[in-house]
């Protein structure tokens, strides 16, 4: 089972952007190295199918979290996003739009309150996902949200 | 020759590097020859039918190729290609199911399911779905004794039921969760048992509660599809209201005398119950089954479409009943289909909703708690079982007017109460004497109350509605009769 450690920071940092997008999804993407997430970056949700089932990262914003990540000496480690409403498991939709290796974190927000948080990652024929193991490791950056886009 | 960016989540099927060099005169000439070099690529750029996925963007320099000639757009030796991912999600649309991490069945589940499991369009993976979704009832009465049934036997893996009434004689004629033994228990009980006795597999999950704006959005959060079996307006309007703003599916269906219905409300594109009906009726103006009767079969048949569709939409197959609303006939023996439109003027699923919290639905509906109305008024124009026996018993002259439907009147009456059935109070009112008392009376005191008020209308100065109709009057003054 591939694992997945974040700091306290990066817990709380995905939280916080769940509750405050609630009831749409919110979306970030993942910064650290060797399994270890040390950093998020907000991003805007650019969905047009509806932001309350759908969130959509463009590609001049996954350009800029790959150029913010090597800046920071690290590689882009995948994406988180929020399921309001709904359980913190992947969706078909989330499914078919996955790439592989990334680590996608899911927070569940119900009714304003974030709940369940995990992490997923694509199987190499993209047949489904595996639930990958959720670690908190020590807080390095306490100041770890970033927007990209302010 | 042209050097391709090549993503992070890409980067292990090229050896770890970030370009790769590629020949080729057009993109899609030099994606192919990509793939041929790193063939691991193949499955996370093209679908199935080899063309490019949808969330796979490749730029020549700074340009999307959309915005170019496509895959056919000429590139240069010193044009630098990025393929670079759109990364999108969300939740399941319909039922949130996550196909990726459904739960195994297990040999005996395989066994009891192998009818569905051997039609292609059901399978295993759709069983799968079944266990993992979880449906909740609204009501375990008529329509969500068979819809309970059916959805445990089926092998759904979670049924909520909300209820905190108990089994009645009058229940047993149509709600088939409850037994004869089971009359005067919770008909949570009694579901729970018996559905833990057709499908031990199914977790039953119960709420002895009233449905309330306080807990509805709470009590429908864990599960996938709503099933309204409910028997009143304000109580529709809630579910309706409360799944539209949780994004959850209602399988609805209601039922009166004969007639069904049935439709799926509360998906992303189709409408809502508001877009059909944005007001409620009057109140009153639409009998209850327990003031209008109902066919006992019925919920039967209305019942189970609504478990058909939540099984649809779990699984995934077929034409939801979405944007139809089907009218079942049971006498003619014929089901009529009306097409439903989304209103983009609707309250609560339009454009710009003006109902984006749950509200007050008992007021919505115009349904005034008891305690609400003036007592004065009800002490002059209302008489107890107790008082009426008390007046008839000293001799006063009182005339006791009946305005159920004759069938009623057969069960059970008042002696020396006339029938006027109360269609027919407006052209037979002039049989009544205008100077003597009048009693009103029905099974429970609704349908008398709008009588006397007619009759004060027309100038009756002396009418009584008699409180808690006939049935008070059987517990309180003549427990020989039977109540229906």
């Amino acid at each position: 089972m591939s694992s997945l450690t974040i700091s306290a920071g990066v817990d709380a940092a995905i939280r916080a952007h769940g509750r405050e997008t609630y009831p749409h999804e919110c979306c970030g993407a993942l910064v650290g190295r060797n399994g270890i997430v040390t950093d998020v970056l907000a991003l805007p949700n650019t969905t047009e199918e509806g932001p309350r089932r759908r969130f959509l990262v463009r590609p001049s914003d996954y350009r800029e979290a790959e150029r913010r990540a090597s800046e920071l000496g690290a590689e882009l480690a995948g994406f988180y996003h929020s399921h309001p409403d709904h359980p913190a498991r992947p969706s078909q939709y989330d499914l078919d739009h996955a790439w592989p290796t990334f680590a996608y974190i899911i927070v569940s927000v119900a009714a304003g309150t974030d709940e369940d948080m995990t992490v997923w990652f694509l199987k190499d024929d993209r047949s489904s996902f595996e639930e990958g193991s959720l670690h908190h490791g020590e807080n390095s950056h306490p100041d770890t949200a970033q927007a990209v886009h302010g | 020759m042209a050097k391709i960016l090549i993503p992070t989540p890409l980067r292990p099927y090229t050896d770890k590097q970030d370009a790769v060099d590629a020949a080729g005169a057009t993109v899609g000439e030099l994606l192919a020859d990509l793939t041929r070099k790193h063939s691991g690529l193949k499955a996370h750029l093209y679908n199935d039918q080899g063309k490019l996925r949808s969330f796979v963007n490749v730029y020549v320099n700074d340009e999307d190729i959309r915005y170019l000639q496509k895959e056919q757009t000429p590139v240069n030796a010193s044009d630098t290609i990025s393929i670079i991912p759109s990364v999108a999600g969300g939740v399941e649309v319909g039922v949130a199911e996550p196909a990726a991490s459904l739960p195994e069945l297990t040999n005996e589940e395989i066994k009891r399911y192998s009818r569905h499991l051997i039609m292609p369009e059901v399978g295993i993976d759709a069983q799968r779905k079944l266990k993992a979704a979880k449906v909740l009832c609204i009501g375990a009465g008529g329509l969500g004794s068979p819809a309970a049934m059916y959805l445990t036997a089926a092998g759904v893996g979670t049924l909520g039921i909300v209820d905190f009434d108990t089994v009645d004689f009058s229940n047993l004629q149509r709600q088939i969760l409850h037994g004869t033994p089971d009359v005067g228990r919770s008909k949570l009980a009694s579901a729970k048992d018996r559905l833990n006795a057709l499908n031990p597999n199914v977790k039953v999950e119960t709420y002895e509660t009233a449905l309330t704006s306080q807990n509805a959005l709470e009590l429908f959060k864990p599960y996938d599809v709503i099933l309204d079996g409910t028997d009143n307006f304000p109580t529709r309007y809630l579910v309706n209201d409360a799944c539209v703003l949780l994004g959850k599916p209602n399988a609805y269906g209601s039922i009166f005398r004969f007639e069904g219905q049935a439709s799926v409300f509360g998906t992303k594109n189709g409408p809502c119950y508001r877009c059909l009906y944005p007001e409620p009726p009057p109140p009153g103006l639409v009998p209850s089954c327990a003031e209008g009767g109902v066919l006992g079969v019925l919920p039967g048949i209305v019942g189970v479409i609504q478990a058909t569709e939540a099984i649809k939409l779990i699984i995934g197959v077929g034409e939801p009943l979405i944007g139809r609303f089907l009218i079942f006939d049971a006498l003619r023996m014929k089901f009529r289909e009306l097409k439903l439109r989304k209103d983009p003027d609707c309250p609560v699923c339009g454009t710009h909703p003006t109902v984006t919290k749950l509200i007050d639905y008992e007021q919505f509906c115009g349904v005034v708690p008891a305690a609400a109305e003036p007592a004065a008024v009800n002490n002059a124009t209302e008489i107890t079982s107790v008082e009426l026996k008390q007046r008839l018993d000293r001799g006063d002259k009182l005339k006791i007017v009946d305005v159920r439907e004759p069938n009623e009147y057969q069960i059970n009456r008042i002696a020396g109460s006339v029938l006027i059935p109360l269609g027919d109070v407006p052209k037979r009112y002039n049989e009544l004497d205008p100077d003597e008392e009048i009693v009103v009376q029905c099974k429970m005191g609704g349908r008398s109350a709008k009588a006397a008020d007619f009759l004060r209308s027309v100038g009756y100065k002396r009418v009584l509605n008699l409180k808690g109709g006939i049935l008070d009057w059987i517990d309180k003054v003549d427990p020989t009769q039977p109540k229906y």
